[in-house]
Order: C-alpha cells, then sequence, then structure tokens
C-alpha cells in the first residue's frame, strides 16, 4: 500500500509539471463542447434554391414568395434560364433547382393541372431529400389555397376521419444543444481516460524509465494502480469541467441527480482506463499508441448513437455498438440529462459498464509485461 | 541530391519497420469506408414503439398491423396506461408511443377520431421523423374511409435527384473520409515523427549532416506523402468496388487535387513541428488544432449552411473544406477544372503560407 503512496505522489508531480497534458485537459472540453454543439444542427434551415420562372405569372410569383417566406429556403437567382441554374449548382452555390412551366398560370386555369419539376443536388442525400420534400408541402400548401381562392372557399376538402396529434416529451423545444452536449461530454472523458492514459505509459517505455520501473519491487497491480488512479481522477475533474462549461454556456442542468452521473462516470472511466492500459502493452512508442488510440475512438464514437440512432444501423453494426462502452455512458447520461432517469431505470447500463470495467482491466493486467 | 535520396530511404526504411502502425494506417480507411458504407445511415427505421390501444376492435388491429408490418417500426409492447409511457421512455425501451382512443373502428366510419402520438424527443431529428412516419402510415390507413375526392386544379411536382438518384449516404462520405486520413497521416504522423527526433535527441545528429537541415525535416515528409497517396488509391479502389459509387470526372485531375492536398497537409505538419518541442504537444495541435476543425468544418458531418455566421466565416480558412468541396465536385458531379479552380487556388495559396512560416520559423540549431 504504502508503494502505491508514493507512486502515486510521482505521478501527479508528472502530470502537474507536464503543461501540455494539463492545457489538454483544460482546453479539451472547454473547445469540443462549444465549437461542436454550435457547428452539429442538423435541422436543416437555408436550403439554397434557384427558381427558373419560365412563366412570369402572378402564381408563379407567389409561389416564390410562399418559397422564400417558408423560412426553409433561401432564394439564389431567380431567372428563366435552366442551363444558368445548372452552372450554380456546378458552383456549389444552390441546392435545388425548381422550374415552374411557361404558361403554368393559364394551363391551372383552363386545363386544372400543371407540373413543376424539382431538381435536387442529391450529393448530400439528406438535405436534397428534405428539401424537395418541404418545398413539396409548400407547393401543396399554394395548392390548396388558389383552389379555396377559385371556389370561394366552398370545396373545403373533405375531413379526414382520422385525425393525429402529435406531442413531443423532454425537448419540446426541439433543442440540439440538449441532444449534443452530453454525448460529447462521453467523448471527452472516453478521449482522457484511453489516450491519454495510454500515452502517459508508453512515453515511459519511450524515454526508458519503464525498465527502471520494472526492476523496483512494485507489483504488476500496484504499477497499474498508480497509473490507474491519477487518470481517474483527471478523468473526474473532465468530466465535472465538461458539466460546467455545459451549464455556463448551454444552461444545461441534468433533469436527474449528478450522483447518477457520477457513479457512472466513475465505473466508466475504469473501463476506458483498461483499455487504455490495453493499449499502452501494444504500442511501442507514443506515435503508436496515438494511432492505435485514434483507430479505437473513431470505432467508438462512430458506432455509439452519438449521431445516429443504434437502431437504424444493420444487425452486425448494432453487435459492435453493443461491445462499445461509451454507447452505454451515451444513452445513460442522455437520459439523465434529459428525460431525469434514475438508478432504478439504467440497471442494464450499470450492469454491463462493471462488466467492461473487470474485462479490460483484466485483461491489461494479464498483457503487461513485467520483463518489457 | 543523392545524399537527399539516402534520407528519403532512411525514412521509409524507419516507418516500414514499424508494421503496426503501417497495418493501422492502411487498415483505417478500409474500417471507416465499412463503417460509414454499412453501419452509419442517417435513415431512420426500426425505431421502437409502444402502442395503448384501447379501442381493441379490428380497426386498431389492422392499424398496428400495419405499423409493425412497415420497416420504420417495430411495435415492442402494448401497454394499458398512460402513466407507463414515461417510464419506458427513461428506460430507453421506446422512442414513440401511439395512443388509439377507444371505439375507434365505429368513430373512423362515422368521421371523427383523434390518435395521439407521443415522442421522446431526446433525439430531436429521429423524434421528428418517427412522427412524420407515422403519419403516413396513419393517412394510409384512412384513405379507405376518404370519399374519392374530385381534386379540382391541382399542381403535380416532378422531383429528380441530380448525380444521386438513390440518395445513397456514402457519395457525402466517401470525399470525408478522405479528407480525414489525409490529414491523420500528412499532418498529425508528420509533425510527431519530426518533433520525436527532437524528443529523443536524434535531431542534432541528423541536422550536423551535410545536407541542408530545412531538406532533412522535408526529408522525414516523404514516406508520409506516399502513404498518403496509397490511402487516397486504396479509398477510391472501395468506393468504386465495394460501395458502388461512380467515379464521374477525370482521374488525373482527382489525383492532382489530392497531391496538391497532401501537400498542404505536409506543410501544415512541418510548421507545427517547428513550433513544438514534445510529441505529446504536437499531437495535441495537431488534434485540437486540425483534425478537429477539419472535421467539423469540412461540411463533411455537419452541414455548414446551418452554423452561426462566425463559424460560417471560419470555416473558409480550413483547408479541408475546400478539398472536400473539389473532391465532390469531381468525383460525384463529374465536373471539370474550371469549376475546381477556386478552391485549387485557396489550397495552394495556404500551401505556400504554411511553408514559408516554416520557414521563417526553422532553427537550425536547438537550445
Amino acid at each position: 500500500m504504502r508503494n502505491i503512496k508514493f507512486l502515486l505522489q510521482k505521478e501527479f508531480r508528472q502530470i502537474f509539471r507536464n503543461t501540455a497534458i494539463l492545457r489538454l485537459i483544460l482546453a479539451m472540453p472547454i473547445i469540443q463542447l462549444i465549437l461542436i454543439p454550435l457547428a452539429a444542427d442538423y435541422e436543416i434551415k437555408s436550403i439554397h434554391i434557384s427558381v427558373v420562372d419560365n412563366d412570369h405569372s402572378t402564381y408563379s410569383r407567389r409561389l416564390t414568395e410562399k418559397l422564400q417566406a417558408s423560412g426553409y429556403f433561401k432564394l439564389i437567382s431567380y431567372g428563366e434560364s435552366y442551363e444558368a441554374a445548372m452552372q450554380e449548382v456546378g458552383n456549389n452555390e444552390t441546392d435545388i433547382i425548381m422550374t415552374i412551366p411557361s404558361n403554368f398560370e393559364r394551363d391551372l386555369v383552363r386545363e386544372r393541372h400543371s407540373t413543376i419539376h424539382i431538381a435536387a443536388d442529391a450529393v448530400n442525400g439528406i438535405k436534397a431529400g428534405l428539401g424537395g420534400a418541404y418545398a413539396q408541402q409548400i407547393i401543396g400548401k399554394f395548392n390548396q389555397e388558389i383552389l379555396e381562392e377559385w371556389t370561394n372557399g366552398l370545396s373545403a376538402k373533405a375531413k379526414a376521419p382520422v385525425t393525429v396529434s402529435s406531442a413531443l416529451w423532454y425537448n419540446p423545444q426541439i433543442s440540439y444543444y440538449l441532444f449534443m452536449v452530453p454525448g460529447i461530454l462521453v467523448v471527452l472523458v472516453t478521449m482522457v481516460g484511453s489516450f491519454l492514459a495510454a500515452l502517459n505509459i508508453v512515453s515511459e517505455k519511450e524515454i526508458g524509465t519503464m525498465e527502471q520501473i520494472n526492476v523496483s519491487p512494485l507489483k504488476k497491480h500496484e504499477f497499474i494502480l498508480g497509473k490507474l488512479i491519477p487518470f481517474w481522477v483527471l478523468g473526474m475533474v473532465s468530466i465535472t469541467m465538461g458539466m460546467i462549461v455545459a451549464y455556463l454556456f448551454y444552461g444545461l442542468i441534468p433533469l436527474g441527480s449528478y450522483l447518477v452521473i457520477y457513479a457512472y462516470a466513475a465505473i466508466f472511466l475504469l473501463a476506458v482506463l483498461g483499455i487504455g492500459l490495453l493499449i499502452s502493452t501494444f504500442a511501442d512508442n507514443q506515435q503508436q499508441a496515438t494511432l492505435f488510440a485514434f483507430f479505437i475512438m473513431m470505432i467508438f464514437i462512430l458506432m455509439s448513437g452519438l449521431y445516429t440512432p443504434v437502431e437504424s444501423m444493420p444487425e452486425w453494426a448494432q453487435w459492435v455498438a453493443a461491445f462499445n462502452p461509451p454507447t452505454y455512458f451515451i444513452t445513460l447520461i442522455r437520459a439523465v440529462y434529459i428525460k431525469g432517469s434514475g438508478f432504478m431505470d439504467l440497471g442494464h447500463e450499470f450492469l454491463v459498464m462493471f462488466g467492461f470495467a473487470i474485462l479490460f482491466n483484466t485483461l491489461a493486467i494479464l498483457n503487461y509485461n513485467k520483463r518489457g | 541530391m543523392k545524399i537527399f535520396f539516402a534520407f528519403v530511404l532512411k525514412e521509409f526504411r524507419h516507418v516500414g519497420r514499424d508494421r503496426r502502425s503501417l497495418f493501422i494506417l492502411l487498415g483505417l480507411p478500409i474500417v471507416m469506408m465499412l463503417i460509414f458504407g454499412f453501419a452509419i445511415s442517417s435513415e431512420v427505421k426500426d425505431s421502437k414503439v409502444v402502442i395503448i390501444d384501447h379501442a381493441q376492435d379490428a380497426g386498431s388491429h389492422k392499424l398496428i398491423d400495419q405499423i409493425n408490418q412497415s420497416r420504420y417500426f417495430t411495435v415492442v409492447k402494448n401497454i394499458q396506461f398512460e402513466t407507463e409511457i414515461e417510464s419506458a421512455f427513461k428506460r430507453g425501451e421506446a422512442r414513440l408511443a401511439i395512443i388509439i382512443p377507444s371505439g375507434f373502428a365505429t368513430d373512423t366510419e362515422n368521421g371523427g377520431t383523434d390518435i395521439r402520438l407521443i415522442a421522446d424527443a431526446t433525439d430531436p431529428n429521429t423524434a421528428n421523423i418517427t412522427i412524420n412516419y407515422a403519419n403516413a402510415i396513419i393517412r394510409d390507413y384512412q384513405q379507405q374511409f376518404m370519399p374519392p375526392n374530385p381534386n379540382l386544379m391541382s399542381i403535380a411536382v416532378e422531383t429528380r435527384m441530380l448525380y444521386n438518384p438513390q440518395l445513397k449516404s456514402s457519395f457525402n462520405f466517401v470525399p470525408g473520409v478522405m479528407t480525414l486520413i489525409m490529414m491523420l497521416l500528412g499532418t498529425m504522423m508528420t509533425a510527431v515523427s519530426i518533433v520525436k527526433e527532437k524528443e529523443m535527441g536524434t535531431m542534432e545528429i541528423l541536422l550536423v549532416s551535410p545536407m541542408k537541415p530545412i531538406w532533412v525535416i522535408i526529408s522525414k515528409a516523404v514516406p508520409y506523402m506516399v502513404l498518403c497517396f496509397i490511402d487516397v488509391l486504396l479509398i477510391l479502389f472501395m468506393a468504386y468496388t465495394v460501395l458502388d459509387m461512380p467515379l464521374r470526372g477525370s482521374l488525373p485531375l482527382l489525383l492532382a487535387v489530392s497531391l496538391l492536398f497532401i501537400i498542404t497537409t505536409l506543410s501544415f505538419g512541418l510548421l507545427i513541428s517547428t513550433l513544438v518541442d514534445s510529441q505529446q504537444m504536437a499531437m495535441f495541435i495537431s488534434l485540437v488544432g486540425f483534425l478537429m476543425p477539419a472535421l467539423v468544418f469540412s461540411g463533411f458531418m455537419f452541414p455548414i449552411e446551418n452554423m452561426p455566421m462566425p463559424l460560417q466565416i471560419m470555416s473558409n480558412v480550413v483547408p479541408t473544406k475546400w478539398y472536400y468541396l473539389s473532391l465532390k465536385t469531381i468525383m460525384v458531379k463529374g465536373l471539370g477544372l474550371e469549376y475546381v479552380i477556386k478552391p485549387i487556388i485557396i489550397m495552394a495559396g495556404m500551401t505556400l503560407a504554411f511553408l514559408g512560416l516554416t520557414l521563417r520559423n526553422f532553427k537550425v540549431r536547438l537550445q
């Protein structure tokens, strides 16, 4: 036990001496938490649209105005040439071209029918799909409007037998920050845990001080504990800082209890530190460790449901997500922050994480070879 | 020149000796292509639904069947009381609750019933999409009770999806993966490998060699340039064979632009290496100063138009944005040089700026 005390003293001194790590721990949460949620707004608000109006009638102008007034679209150009609009698509200036045919108004009045063409730049499929759907919605409303004008509102459409009312619970304002910020907190803690711990141990290998530790009377588990505890503390500090930043910048306070978050973070950190230790046993130098950590982080983040829901993934990918510790923490921290879930609701998540913590640390200890 | 080649050869040996890193450097693009190609999709499907069926009649059963059969939903259970919705949401058992009122079947035929949808809006995007899907299914269901409507005056809408009629998301992310990999290799690995020599003290040995010091560090960048290029070819090959992504534009142009971007990332890596003394600091700067902004601002994960104005302006100084734009223009849209000339000029300008700063900061002597 005394050995561990001295080891801890040494580790903490080294950490405080190394300004790079301290800066990393201070700067990462702030930059990540401020930048990413601001940028990660998937709500598509201003789709750039070019209108090719071959009609120049009251109707075509009214429709164009309706598009602009909807708030979804930003009118980039209004002209008569489809080729010019295509040029704009090529230059990435516009996303959608709406072509109003000549005699649009006359056809509607006389033939009761006309067709509008929409061409969407579908390189980004989501944007094109949404943009097309919004445009269709607006054209539908416009259609209804002129229909009512023509029939003096008499043709009130047949009342639908089933009406649907919907409610959005927990997040009625549709705030993306509420969704993204807690998730990014998890990414942060994962980085501190796995990446920094691995780098620290590997740098001992690289500098050669690892050999000195190996010839000391320290036991395997003492060494591992001595490395684990400081980074565990740092991880807890970084999640605290993250939560403070979340409160200061976004006014986010968990609806549930801090106790649940801290309790889970404590176990989660053990698991990711285990992964960090495991990485350090595989890597000989810091460059390798960085690459390994980056590789694993990449998979962790992409497969965790941070950006896209896990249920939408194919079966094999859902299995990968099931063996991915951040998946559980992200689910949990969102549930606590947004829905106020408590220990009773999240028993499953706790059990799984206990399992991960034991598994990874056992592997790391087994894999750590005192002979180097 | 002969000495320079000797140095380059030495660096190649260094990189080649480290099998594990090589394995990751070549494996990373493959794994990322597979993840993005097959695992990540923004399409919402199989959302878990709980249903409160107060009616329990033929109509409600038919509607529930239709919901369950659609690819968007899986009905996980039927519950009795509305209070159970909350606990289902809190445990994450469901994303949507559908409440069907009693007397559903008879009321539908007599024209007037109301279904309630309650979504767990923790993930606002998914919540909106599930509500839209549920609405569409209910609309389909009630179509059978509606009298045919003699629709006066109709505007038909014909929508065409340019370049990507099946709306595959791979068209969007393949260029993104290329950008990311190149930054990892070009900037981070180059900077770290140079700083490592400083940290280990071997830099001094290199600097006293007969070659000009600046060439010493340029020779360190060469193997990473080659690796980057191999990764570009690997990604293109996978995109073409595994993900069925066409290469519509000219391959030489694409490779030329890639080469330019590789040089941009390398020169940034060189710049970092002149500024810092420890590997950890080099990693930190390339991660926070380059990799993360690149990920956020390239427009690959998040749409740039949605960002607040200051961030939109910032995105212009991130080289990845320009590379990403030109990749999409060449690969997916199949357009030629005249459409990518602006990004090319900007990237070339950035490269020159990075190299200029590197030369200015480069110290021949170590402290």
